[in-house]
């Protein structure tokens, strides 16, 4: 058999976790092999072994059938194996073409010789139908823009196995309609590709051959082409999945949310980013902002959760006026917020599970008497949170928040917020970088928390999740809300109009 | 029991290792400059203030004393996110308040005068910290550049106010005796002494340490177990996080630097609030060195208050070692880039730190591959 890269019965250990056990993967040449599994199921500990980030405790790895020993990623890419990470390792004050050669610089004489360099670039990026512009600085440029720079930097050390560690969670959804593309030129030109993910709908399009993970073990691998989506997403996850959400009709109720000419201005006053938005989120169902990347919609919730300023408009909590409370106030009135960046806002990962999960309610006298932390009810409410909504983690609520796989971690915030018995629940990306399992489990939640009578204001990237969950969407376009459609009504194609601005209906 | 074992593995061993970094590199200069005294020199600086006897000792808790509360100052800041540099000016304001209320409320008994004075200069050292810590809150100043400005406009102030106030002794260019106001002894001085044939050579040790040691115990108390100590530490962690759990970050800033700048004005308040014999401001234009310190007190202390109560008296120890390092033929500039290398590379405690947990780690997993259990990876 013709394999270019053989992992074979490779086991790793993590203190008190098997992250591989006797896993085996095989790769052929010019083929695109997915690595299917949920988060934590040791995908990327497997790539980190055959990129040299991480020695396997046991097992072998060959290429071309000669066992080989890769001890550094230097070491990786001098056998032709790259890597696009999740996280771009760009310079960005470096312009497209500096960080292409960097650490491969060409000199003479102690000068760069960039013009082969240059020339190099271009040629590959004509080849490959990835159009970049080499002068270009990263920090003015997509980040769809940069993983083609990434994509390149493999390209031009003339790599052979290209591995991409979740290469479409961080794009829109016509810049993964052009990976896919470069992807299945790259493998036309006899590149061999590893692509990790845990998005059925990809796997399906691009890949030939999927090896599925779950629990540190190999599972099975599969050819694409004669497997279903459901028995792949079986074989992740263990068990019968429902891609539609299951969900009784909405039975909306009072006003909950009320916002009024919303104006949130940019830091440079060019445009406003939030620009005269107006709606209603009711009691008792789900209200969709669908949109693009970058239209408004992160400005749009910190404004409403008091993270950022606003510059007009009015905004209520039932029948009170929140327009100036403070975040405390807001928080303490009834409204939660599952933030878009759980590092950033979400969590203080240098904490406890349990001091995390009373982040936002410390202060009630459940947690504090006379200013003194009550430790006991603090590991109590935390156990019953782990056990209620199984959040998984090396030494229960004593875990140290940061070791815990994003997975868990956006669990613990997604209960954190939903217990906090909200009128209004905040949901900002709450699904990203998820796997199935761990999707469909948040997604219920918010239709049992919309079901128990909340208001649910969810700002989503994706379209499936904003078809299936929501009952309302609105369509947020340059900042400004350019369409108001119930879920029933419409159709991906008619929101993606929307989403582009080719098409606007008057709203209020 | 296992707490204390991770808690020793972690912390007191990374400390520990850093000392001896740093005698090791006393050792090499005391070989440049004398290599023939060189070793009964590292004896001298290592057995520190056992060299004078029971005074020895209890000369080392009496400069102990202004460390722990500059240290505890630092280490309190640091918890909350906050360079806090300012404490030379802070400690420099307090001890200056607390002297100026000491000469003046005579008209308090005794008892009370010095506790009085104390707490006057409790105040004025937060007045000091607060000012960084409102332009912090209020305008996003860089704390660090706040401090030191104020560091040289408590030291010229404190100057100037000394020579225009009736607390100047023009002779001595130093502050008037306040032997009314000193700090107690508790009785320490009947412990800590040596005699030098019938006469009882008593240390210059007061109650201050007891006062330091008791407030280490009552921050480490704050930090950890009060909502206070909660909100301080998510905003040092994380001030993001901090900001969306509607902790109101401003106030958290303003109120730790106002407590660091209290926990150094304490500091000069029991350094200054002395007998006759004792020590004086002197008008001088040096930043308080018991205030810089602080930063490496704090830092090989890790920043706990407890562990500041140990760096701060190992300092205090190392530094009278340096000391009595005179009895030999060492200058006194050697000795005191010796001492101050030993200080800082034990500030190295956190690197040390570092390396020892990747050590742990790699034990650890080579431990549990032997019971590997199904879990999530981190």
């Amino acid at each position: 058999m013709d394999y270019v890269i053989e992992m074979l019965h490779i086991t790793k250990d993590f203190p008190g976790i098997r992250a591989n056990d006797d896993v085996t993967l095989t790769l052929k040449r010019g083929e695109i092999h997915a690595l299917l599994g949920e988060n934590g199921a040791g995908k990327s500990t497997l790539m980190s072994v055959l990129f040299g980030m991480y020695a396997a405790d046991k097992g072998v790895i060959k290429k071309n059938g000669q066992v080989i020993s890769i001890h550094s990623p230097s070491g990786a890419n001098s056998l032709g194996i790259g890597m696009v990470h999740q996280h771009f390792k760009l310079v960005h004050n470096f312009t497209v073409l500096e960080n292409i050669v960097l650490g491969v610089e060409t000199v003479s004489r102690g000068m760069l010789r960039m013009d082969e360099a240059r020339a190099k670039v271009i040629e590959l990026s004509k080849r490959y139908g990835m159009m970049v512009d080499p002068d270009a600085f990263i920090s003015d440029i997509t980040v769809g823009m940069q993983q083609r720079v990434e994509i390149l930097k493999m390209l031009y050390r003339d790599n052979e196995i290209l591995i991409f560690d979740e290469p479409t969670a961080v794009l829109t959804p016509q810049e993964i309609t052009e990976l896919m593309h470069i992807m299945k030129g790259l493998a036309a030109e006899g590149k061999s590709l590893l692509f990790i993910t845990h998005k059925l709908n990809e796997i399906k399009e691009v890949a030939d051959r999927c090896t599925v993970l779950r629990k540190g073990r190999c599972i099975g691998t599969v050819d694409v082409a004669d497997t279903s989506k459901e028995a792949m997403s079986e074989m992740m996850v263990g068990r019968k999945v429902d891609f539609a959400v299951e969900k009784g009709p909405a039975k909306p109720g009072k006003a909950a949310l009320l916002v009024q000419n919303l104006r949130v201005k940019g830091r440079n006053h060019s445009k406003p980013l939030v620009n005269n938005v107006s709606f209603t989120v009711r009691k008792g169902e789900i209200v969709c902002v669908a949109g693009v990347d970058g239209n408004g919609q992160s400005e749009l919730v910190y404004a409403l959760t008091g993270l950022m300023p606003i510059d007009g408009g009015r905004i209520f909590m039932g029948d009170s006026e929140i327009t100036n409370a403070s975040i405390r106030q807001r928080n303490d009135a009834g409204l939660s917020h599952i933030p878009e960046d759980r590092h950033k806002h979400g969590l203080v990962l240098e904490y406890m599970l349990a001091e995390n999960l009373i982040l936002k309610s410390y202060h009630k006298p459940a947690f504090q008497r006379h200013g003194l932390l009550r430790f006991d009810e603090m590991y109590k409410y935390a156990d019953m949170l782990i056990e209620a909504f199984d959040i998984r983690s090396g030494q229960g609520s004593r875990t140290i928040t940061a070791s815990m796989s994003g997975g868990n971690q956006q669990k613990a915030i997604v209960a954190r917020e939903i217990n906090q018995r909200p009128e209004v629940l905040i949901a900002m990306q709450p699904t990203r970088g998820l796997d199935i399992g761990a999707i469909e489990y948040i997604h219920k939640q918010l239709i049992a928390a919309r079901d128990d009578g909340k208001a649910v204001l969810l700002v989503s990237l994706e379209l499936d999740e904003v078809m299936n969950v929501s009952d309302r969407i609105l369509v947020m376009y340059e900042g400004e809300i350019v369409a108001d459609v119930p879920a029933k009504e419409t159709t991906v194609q008619e929101l993606g109009l929307y989403m582009t601005g080719s098409r606007r209906s008057e709203v209020v | 029991m296992n707490r204390i074992k991770r808690f020793l593995a972690a912390n007191a061993t990374s400390s520990l290792i850093a000392i001896v970094v740093g005698l090791l590199f006393g050792l090499c200069i005391l070989l440049l400059s004398n290599p023939a005294q060189a070793l009964r020199g590292l004896g001298i600086i290592v057995s520190g203030g056992f060299n004078g006897g029971g005074k020895g000792i209890g000369q080392v808790l009496y400069y102990a004393t202004p460390l722990i509360m500059t240290g505890l100052s630092v280490g309190f800041a640091f918890k909350t996110g906050l360079f806090n540099i300012g404490a030379p000016g802070q400690l420099m304001v307090g001890a200056f308040a607390a002297v100026y209320a000491g000469a003046n409320l005579t008209f308090l008994p005794g008892w009370l005068l010095w506790f009085v004075a104390l707490l006057i200069g409790m105040l004025a050292g937060g007045l000091w910290g607060a000012i960084p810590g409102l332009f912090k809150a209020r305008l996003n100043v860089n704390e660090v550049i706040a401090c030191i400005m104020c560091n040289y406009i408590g030291m010229y102030g404190v100057n100037y106010l000394i020579k225009n106030t009736n607390v100047y002794d023009s002779l001595k260019y130093q502050t008037i005796n306040i032997g009314q106001a000193a700090i107690p002894k508790w009785g320490l001085d009947k412990v800590f002494y040596s005699m030098k044939g019938n006469f009882v050579d008593s240390a210059s040790v007061n109650g201050g340490i007891l006062i330091a040691i008791v407030l280490a115990v009552l921050m480490h108390f704050v930090l950890n177990k009060t909502k206070f100590g909660y909100e301080f530490k998510a905003c040092g962690y994380n001030r993001n996080a901090s900001r969306y759990a509607g902790i109101n970050e401003g106030r958290s800033i303003l109120l730790s630097m106002v407590i660091a700048g209290m926990l150094a004005g304490i500091g000069g308040g029991l350094m200054y609030l002395s007998p006759a014999s004792g020590l004086h401001i002197r008008v001088e234009e040096i930043l308080s060195p018991q205030g810089f310190n602080g930063i490496p007190v704090a830092l090989l202390g890790l920043s706990s208050p407890i562990g500041v109560i140990f760096s701060g008296i190992f300092i205090a120890y190392i530094s009278q070692g340096g000391y009595y390092l005179q009895r030999l033929n060492y200058m006194p500039e050697v000795i005191d880039i010796i001492i101050a290398a030993i200080i800082y590379f034990s500030a190295f405690s956190l690197l040390v730190r570092n390396v020892i947990a990747a050590v742990v780690k790699r034990r650890d997993i080579k431990r549990e591959t032997a019971n590997g259990r199904e879990e999530e990876t981190p």
